[in-house]
């Protein structure tokens, strides 16, 4: 089961994910190092959301092989690929936390509540221990004044940080941020980066960053990947791919992002 | 003596003679009327989520038998169901007496309607829950019991409390395999005297007034639910 040969916390070989005839991941290939920073960007539909669907096990493959932190998460077999048993996807999915366009908290929960909800049911810990964790959760992303507000009390920057905060609870060594600004209004995009950019430079964590922010992309990566139909087209240091795109589809997909 | 009130004012149809002398026979039964309906109606509730869960399995064969139950016992009256439960069941070996036959009829006619509603609230509940429970780790039971079923269960506070008044007003059915509640009452009572209008009028009053206390114990209950819960406009700034 464990294969922690080298310094990669993922690693995706020749995944290939299709929704009926449309092939959303095509032979996709993808490598990534322990506590590495690492933007996904590319047009809508390339995929990009879904590489991180996968690793959080919303999606299942039809073929390749994907593991995450030495535990094999699906593996290619002669008939394609076949996912891990309910524990061991139970046990990968702990080491992975996921943040989401649409924030996606309990509406019927107080703020604190969301976050100290999966420690006490998941881990087990006593609702003193979790609201304790998730106090200082919520400290971390400055939410302190907030903790028994409803989400729908809430601003949508402020939802969006209950929903980092939520993540954090279970201790994860790998975070997904998928397009976690898309459904921002404009002034509350910059707080939620504010609180990334902190876990980025404070913590050690590796994070997986779905994006169409391309100048923060370009500040918190330590690699960015451009994506389109479902492969990566360009990959390689944030400095290479928006200064100095070798492909003409990068060059074209940046051109039209950073004129809008 | 008083002069005799309640002759003066009756006539040859309606004799409030009657009325005095049925009055206490019928408050007799509606003790019956209501544990039978409040406990069939807490049973269905209980019952028609797991119906809708089985449904919903991924063993489709499963769900297909469930569904077409479901299906079956909606499109027939449940008049022919307690009869068959009381009149068909013994000779399976299953001899129910007519009270449990009741709850049993109750039960599973207005369980299957309850699982409709409860689809309906199922598939109300946004995608980005089962999204967020999976992300987190929940385990199925957890995910239903914290996450789906608090958030699920305000909003059909109408639809089942629709269902507690329709049950209501079927109860007297009951009467039927000897049942001994308000209606078994009332139909003695007529068959013995010829007295007819009295007795099921107070019964039609009776019923009314039971429908209407449960409608707004049940707009209460929203209300307090709705104020407790959240969504609603005074929680909004």
């Amino acid at each position: 089961m464990t294969n922690v040969t080298d310094n990669n916390i993922i690693t995706m070989k020749s995944v290939t994910k299709r929704y009926g005839s449309l092939k959303v991941l095509e032979d996709l290939t993808l490598d990534v190092a322990r506590n590495e920073h690492l933007s996904l960007i590319g047009p809508s539909g390339s995929g990009k959301s879904t590489i991180l669907r996968v690793l959080m096990t919303l999606e299942a493959i039809q073929a390749g092989d994907v593991s995450i932190d030495g535990d094999s998460l699906w593996r290619q077999g002669p008939e394609g690929s076949t996912g891990a048993k309910e524990a061991d996807s139970r046990r990968i999915r702990q080491k992975v936390g996921m943040v989401f366009q649409s924030f996606n908290l309990f509406p019927h929960m107080t703020a604190i509540r969301n976050v100290a909800e999966a420690p006490m049911r998941v881990l087990k810990l006593s609702r003193a221990e979790a609201y304790e964790r998730a106090k200082e959760l919520l400290k971390l992303v400055g939410l302190s004044a907030r903790e028994d507000h409803y989400p729908i009390q809430l601003s949508g920057g402020q939802q969006q940080r209950v929903a980092i905060a939520r993540a954090l609870a279970m201790q994860p060594k790998v975070l997904l941020f998928d397009e976690v600004t898309s459904a921002l209004d404009p002034e509350t995009v910059g707080e939620v980066l504010n609180v990334i950019r902190h876990l980025a430079k404070e913590f050690e964590f590796t994070i997986l960053f779905v994006t169409h922010q391309m100048g923060f992309a370009k500040e918190i990566s330590d690699r960015v990947c451009f994506l389109e139909g479902g492969r990566i087209i360009e990959q390689g240091t944030p400095e290479q791919i928006f200064d100095n795109p070798r492909e003409a589809r990068t060059q074209a997909f940046l051109k039209a992002v950073l004129e809008s | 003596m008083n002069p005799d009130w309640l002759s003066l004012l009756s006539t040859r149809y309606f004799d409030l003679n009657v009325v005095v002398e049925v009055f206490p026979l019928l408050l007799k039964g509606v003790g019956t009327t209501i544990w039978v309906t409040l406990v069939g109606w807490g049973l269905a509730a209980s019952v028609g989520f797991p119906l809708l869960l089985l449904r919903r399995s991924r063993f489709r064969p499963l769900g297909w038998i469930v569904g077409g139950f479901i299906e079956f016992v909606r499109s027939t009256p449940i008049l022919v169901q307690i009869y068959f439960y009381f009149y068909v069941l013994p000779s399976a070996g299953v001899v129910l007496d007519p009270i449990s036959t009741g709850l049993l009829a109750l039960t599973i006619h207005y369980g299957c309607y309850m699982s409709e509603a409860y689809r309906s609230g199922l598939e109300a509940i946004h995608p980005g829950q089962w999204d967020a429970v999976t992300a987190l780790g929940f385990s199925k039971l957890d995910v239903y019991r914290h996450v789906i079923l608090p958030q699920m269960v305000p909003p059909l506070i109408p639809a089942l409390g629709n269902f507690l008044i329709l049950m209501i007003k079927d109860s007297p059915l009951l009467a039927s395999i000897g049942v001994v509640e308000m209606m078994y009452y009332a139909t003695g009572y007529s068959m013995d005297t010829f007295r007819y209008l009295e007795p099921i009028t107070i019964v039609g009053l009776i019923f009314l007034a039971l429908s209407l206390a449960s409608a707004s114990a049940i707009r209460f209950l929203e209300a307090r639910v709705g104020r407790k819960w959240l969504g609603r406009e005074e929680l909004r700034d």
